[in-house]
């Protein structure tokens, strides 16, 4: 065992889930878990899931973040079908056909992203939205060909890319052809930049490993929600190669932004708008709400 | 005979100390009859040699992969071409030790070789930062890439390497933003690129200089999403079961040919690249020389166009 496989290890064992798992609908009252403060689950939901106390903000599912980004009604779903297979053959506790079957149940999704056009304050665009929910987000096959099949439909139809990521990085139980998911992304993104067309990448929390080494750090312009944690190693593993505490904010947004690697941070009341005006400042048009007209083939 | 052996080999290793003490019997007493049996003991160590060797779990394949006695990035630039000059720093902040490369002629025709270099001691490898690249690695690579790009000099990427630093200067520095770049940059790169995986191809790390028309591993290599140690230590919580995860995740050069991860598979000698690292370099001159005749024409384009649709088609899934 190499050493840092060691450190991988240690990090392993020390986790151990500390904050209970939020469940909105069933419960009238919700704790943040950031400040402890009680909140009216009726005003987490009214406040975008933001606690009105510190700010805390809370992970949204995919479906919360196209009702609170996209036009009413503009959203138009893309490669739906698409569902993961055990290509490997891969089992640990229990084998990934069976991870994939209750992912699905746990969150009536068919995979980690969800992605289609819509428009953003008029603007037509291209958008993909992870959902750390689903296997925390992982990148595996279905996540990686959605979002690349998303970028080349922007480059196609000449439409900016708006990437949410919210992920743990590359999917283990799919081996290598996760990692080839990165490259492949990626090359999508060099495509769609190289028609001279815009590609937004916001980073909420978390969005770690494979995924920030790939398209997630790649938009023309980077924005993060608050305090998101975004990174490249883990914090754990990073503490026990260094053998120091970590410096205060670490690989939270502020120090991404510090560190010259993210444009904006963008409390979530703002994001759309945000948004918005990047979209306008780069030239883009906003579509004239007319009758019957679609921009779909 | 290496000075390391791995703990498979002790069959093997035990044989040859038997040898070893039959010879010295053998010439204390001048007697020429143990000749014989020494020979029928020698085949016999190879034999069990080329057995082992043919039957070999995942994990005694990574441990061959990182053998301390396996030939390094430097040692292939060494026997497999001439003239290598190496180039250093990213031009914003360093030069890094662990990812390096440099101009060099292969074949008498002028390449870019750019690789992950291990020590081969401690004190070499405190230098080498074990072989772990910062992002300045990454950056300089694409440096070097652009440059060979500027002068149609094809790109020859040999990749060794467990995985890039997971440490507070990466972070600080971008390391995420530095492979990535590196991931998009190197789609559009204008001249050939091939791409050798010799050691360890160890996750982000090793595909950030690894997006080639042309992937190829040595037989006793391996490529991996996360290493098998890291794989049990997450998904089973015991670093013990790293042997089942190097079976599950499939990270062998037959199991990557046959997922069409890469394109070829490099031969070593039974016992691995170390055993005769004199065959190894004529082979991997022949398939360097062989694979860059085979784009030398190409257009940029089509380059271009080759090396996207050879990652396009990477994925598995269904779709109803």
């Amino acid at each position: 065992m190499s050493i840092l496989e060691w450190f991988a290890d240690k990090k392993a064992k020390a986790i151990k889930p500390k904050t209970k798992k939020l469940d909105i609908p069933g419960n009238l009252w919700v704790k943040c878990v950031s400040c402890s403060q009680v909140i009216y689950s009726k005003d987490l939901e009214a406040n975008l899931k933001v606690c009105p106390h510190c700010q805390h903000h809370f992970r949204l599912t995919c479906h919360e973040r196209v009702a609170i980004t996209l036009d009413e009604n503009s959203f138009e779903e893309t490669n739906s079908f698409l569902s993961s297979i055990n290509s490997l053959g891969f089992t640990d506790a229990i084998s990934y056909d069976e991870r994939i079957k209750q992912a699905k149940k746990k969150t009536g999704l068919n995979d980690a992203v969800i992605t289609g056009t819509g428009r953003i304050d008029g603007f037509p665009v291209a958008v993909a939205i992870m959902d750390f929910s689903y296997m925390g987000g992982s990148m595996g096959s279905v996540v990686g060909e959605k979002i690349t099949r998303l970028i080349e439909l922007g480059t196609e139809n000449r439409l900016p890319v708006i990437i949410f990521s919210a992920s743990g990085g590359a999917r283990m139980q799919e081996g290598i052809l996760s990692l080839m998911q990165m490259a492949k992304t990626s090359g999508a993104v060099y495509r769609h930049k190289e028609q001279g067309l815009l590609f937004i990448s916001v980073l909420t929390d978390p969005t770690t490993g494979g995924t920030t080494a790939s398209f997630a750090m790649l938009g023309d312009i980077n924005l993060a929600e608050p305090n998101a944690l975004i990174g490249f190693a883990g914090p754990r593993v990073i503490e026990q190669t260094i053998r120091q505490k970590l410096p205060k904010g670490f690989q939270r947004s502020q120090y991404l932004q510090d560190h010259g690697m993210v444009d904006s941070i963008a409390h979530r009341k703002d994001l759309r708008d945000h948004i918005a005006a990047f979209l306008e400042m780069t030239r883009h048009h906003r579509l004239v709400p007319i009758t019957e007209e679609t921009p779909h083939e | 005979m290496n000075k390391f052996h791995l703990e498979f080999e002790k069959p093997i290793v035990e044989l040859y100390s038997k040898i070893n003490d039959l010879q010295k019997l053998s010439d204390e007493e001048g007697n020429k009859d143990l000749d014989d049996d020494i020979a029928k003991l020698i085949l016999k160590a190879e034999k069990l040699r080329e057995k082992i060797y043919s039957n070999l779990e995942p994990i005694q394949i990574v441990q061959v992969a990182r053998h301390p006695e396996r030939p390094l990035f430097l040692d292939y630039i060494q026997h497999c071409m001439t003239d290598y000059i190496e180039l250093h720093g990213d031009r914003s902040y360093g030069d890094d030790k662990a990812l390096i490369g440099g101009f060099a002629k292969l074949d008498g025709e002028p390449v870019m070789a750019i690789g992950q270099q291990r020590g081969k001691n401690t004190k070499d490898n405190i230098y080498r930062n074990f072989g772990m690249p910062q992002p300045e690695g990454y950056r300089k690579a694409l440096r070097l890439m652009k440059l060979a790009e500027k002068f149609k000099v094809p790109i020859i990427c040999l990749v060794d390497v467990q995985g890039a630093y997971p440490g507070l200067s990466g972070e600080e520095r971008g390391v995420a933003e530095a492979i990535a770049k590196n991931l998009e940059q190197m789609m559009g790169l204008k001249v050939p690129v091939i791409v050798v995986v010799i050691g360890e191809g160890g996750s982000g790390g090793a595909l950030g200089i690894a997006i080639g028309n042309r992937v190829a591993m040595l037989k006793y290599s391996i490529y991996s999403v996360i290493s098998p140690e890291g794989c049990a230590a997450i998904l089973w919580r015991d670093a013990t079961m790293s042997p089942v995860a190097a079976q599950n995740l499939g990270i062998t050069s037959d199991r990557l040919k046959s997922l069409d991860i890469i394109d070829d598979i490099i031969d070593e000698p039974v016992g691995g690249a170390h055993a005769d690292p004199d065959k190894v370099y004529k082979k991997m001159s022949a398939y360097l020389k062989k694979e860059l005749k085979r784009y030398a024409d190409y257009s940029p384009l089509r380059l271009q166009e080759d090396r996207y649709q050879r990652f396009r088609k990477l994925g598995r899934f269904s779709e109803r």
